[in-house]
């Protein structure tokens, strides 16, 4: 037991000494969720638009009246001709116009039927998308306001109701897909950079000439990191209630208990990847390629693994972080509880054990 | 309680670390392992360490089997590697506590077998270990090699890349030790600190040469050897390299080291050749082989 305490104390020191690896420990976590939760969102708001209203009657007005009363769009420019759309899309902060055409109003009135064509820039096809149906929603309303008098007779109402996010804030997204790559960045980049930072300077030699045991070296590596991760997930924890209002509507213990869990399954793999590679650079980059990249791309933190083609939706599966996802949105958004998400608590045991059994076949007692 | 080595073989790949290897240490002596770089030395040292495993041959340390009993031989030695492995961004007294407590044991107990080291680094024990001298860096390692009172001590190459007076200092505690009952397996590639071993094995490509006393190495000498002075060095070299009856000649110091092939060598003779070769100064006259002179002759 001293010599634990003796191993661990030792541990903090290098990490207290090194201004690096306490920055990417405590400056990473906190940037980035202030980074996801304020600058990188899905959400549209303000974006800018253009119009051409060639009608410039009644119903026209009412409607820009209406779009530029939308919290979605700010309209930036009138223009008078169609050819100068091109130009104004090619100077790239106008992302959508609205065109009307000629005698909008009086088509309208006369032939039951008046043409408006939105025009969007698609090199942000996801945008141009979500624009489109903003404007087409604006339209519709405009129509049945128009219609109210007149009773159609058969009539389909869809009523959509956004469930465990009805402000469809992005940030709710984000926070747990954050919280699972920072967890994953310190657990399992920084241990293994500790564990070949050993080998590199040759203290490893020394430390294979004592009596302490591989799992005594191991142990007493990795237990600073459970600590600081903790200490990590509960900050996120606090940054995205007090600041973002994300709700955490299940029970914190769980959290903490199912956090713990992922730390641990990322600290397994920390350890795997320093038993393959001999220097710091070596785990730097393994962790960042291999580890980093498919828990950004592949675990359904920024794209929806269901529109994956079926390949990568296969490999999601191995991926740790898919299943801490899943977890955390449960717990956090839609406040289940254990039964429902034991299925990927155990994933995540068996990839554990699975983690440190490779680990210790790996591990070496001897140089070589 | 020594150190035993049989037959014992290494190789990387295609490269022949060690071949056919053997000696044995007795207890309490301080042993040398001399040679040059790539010797084979260190591979020899991770062997007897644990760190390694021979492809061939048995070796014991302190009476245990370093295959079978290597968690043993874990307990009992001290490991000091040729290259300065303590925590840089640890202080002195750091490193030495933290490798204390490892081996499970406090400065305090086994203060008295560090005393004489520990007393002249103590005044920087505050101080980060990677901003220390190499002279103190070395007693630092040393320190903390020795504060589990280990029975062998292996210490490769310890004085390389430290100053003259620092090394004189090192051999002189290696000395004290080795009274305190602690059996030394020490390489180094400068033969001047053989002289100091109580017995020496000659290393070189992975075969051992010669193993014997100090002294009695130096008697094996076969030659007489004569020093050559002369105001050009390397003119001196080049003649005498071609000189027909020239059996050996290397630079020492200032002077050359030679030997004759002849039975009876006529000294006024070489003078006036190198005369002729335009040399001036010349001055040769007989002298002592040293254990340079043995591994060069050994190493032919």
């Amino acid at each position: 037991m001293k010599r634990f305490v003796g191993f661990v104390r030792k541990e903090f020191y290098h990490i207290f000494r090194d201004k690096r690896s306490l920055f990417i420990l405590f400056g990473m976590p906190i940037a980035q969720i202030l980074l996801f939760g304020f600058a990188i969102t899905n959400e549209i708001n303000n974006v800018d638009i253009a119009i051409l209203d060639q009608a410039n009657d009644v119903n026209s007005r009412e409607i820009i009246q209406k779009i530029s009363a939308s919290k979605h769009f700010s309209i930036v420019d009138i223009i008078q001709q169609e050819s100068s759309i091109k130009s104004i899309f090619k100077k790239g902060n106008v992302k959508a116009v609205l065109q009307f055409e000629n005698n909008f109003s009086s088509n309208l009135i006369k032939e039951k039927q008046a043409n408006v064509q939105i025009l969007t820039d698609a090199t942000d096809p996801n945008m141009a998308n979500t624009i489109s149906n903003y404007i087409t929603s604006i339209l519709k309303n405009y129509q049945q306001e128009l219609n109210q008098t007149v009773s159609i007779d058969y009539q389909i109402v869809p009523q959509s109701r956004m469930v465990y996010n009805a402000e469809l804030k992005s940030v709710y997204m984000f926070v747990p897909g954050v919280m699972t790559v920072i967890l994953m960045l310190v657990s399992a980049m920084m241990t293994s950079i500790s564990i070949t930072r050993e080998k590199e300077q040759g203290t490893m030699e020394i430390l294979l000439v004592s009596p302490l045991k591989p799992f005594q070296v191991i142990v007493g590596k990795v237990f600073p990191y459970i600590f600081l991760s903790i200490i990590n997930a509960v900050v996120i924890v606090l940054l995205s209630i007090f600041i973002f209002n994300v709700p955490v509507k299940g029970s914190l213990f769980l959290l903490g208990v199912e956090s713990v869990l992922f730390i641990i399954t990322s600290l397994a793999l920390g350890i795997l990847i320093s038993t393959i590679s001999a220097t710091q650079q070596t785990a730097m980059m393994i962790s960042l390629m291999g580890l980093m990249l498919p828990t950004i791309l592949l675990s359904g933190f920024i794209f929806p693994i269901s529109s994956m083609p079926l390949p990568l939706q296969v490999i999601s599966n191995i991926i740790p972080a898919k299943w801490f996802i899943i977890i955390v949105k449960g717990i956090m958004l839609k406040g289940v509880g254990f039964g429902f998400i034991l299925k990927e608590t155990l994933i995540l045991f068996a990839m554990t054990l699975v983690f440190m059994g490779f680990s210790v076949k790996k591990y070496n007692i001897r140089l070589e | 309680m020594g150190i035993l080595v049989k037959n014992i073989s290494k190789s990387y790949g295609k490269l022949t670390a060690l071949s056919n290897i053997s000696l044995d240490v007795k207890p309490s002596e301080l042993y040398g392992l001399i040679g040059p770089d790539g010797a084979g030395k260190t591979t020899l040292f991770r062997i007897l360490t644990t760190l390694m495993i021979a492809d061939k041959g048995q070796a014991t340390v302190a009476g245990y089997d370093v295959l079978k009993e290597y968690k043993s031989i874990r307990k009992s030695v001290g490991y000091m590697p040729g290259r300065f492995s303590l925590y840089q961004d640890l202080t002195v007294e750091e490193n030495l506590n933290f490798f204390a407590t490892i081996f499970g044991t406090t400065i305090e107990e086994n203060y008295d077998l560090i005393k004489d080291i520990y007393v002249q680094i103590e005044p920087f024990k505050n101080r980060r270990a990677g901003k220390l001298s190499g002279g103190m860096k070395q007693k630092l390692a040393l320190s903390c090699a020795l504060i589990h009172k280990p029975k062998v001590l292996f210490l490769d190459e310890p004085t390389t890349g430290v100053d003259p007076v620092s090394r004189k200092e090192f051999w002189e505690m290696l000395k004290r030790l080795q009274q305190k009952g602690i059996t030394i397996l020490v390489s180094t590639p400068y033969m001047d600190e053989a002289a100091l071993c109580d017995r020496i094995a000659l290393i070189q490509g992975g075969k051992i040469l010669e193993i014997d006393t100090p002294k009695a190495i130096v008697g094996h000498f076969p030659k007489p050897l004569y020093n050559i002075y002369a105001t050009n060095m390397y003119g001196l070299i080049t003649s005498m390299s071609h000189y027909e009856h020239t059996y050996s000649v290397f630079p020492f110091g200032e002077f050359v080291h030679y030997t004759d092939k002849r039975e009876a060598m006529d000294v006024e003779e070489i003078k006036a050749y190198l005369v002729q070769q335009g040399l001036t100064n010349i001055n040769i006259e007989a002298t002592q082989p040293t254990i340079e002179d043995t591994f060069m002759e050994l190493a032919k």
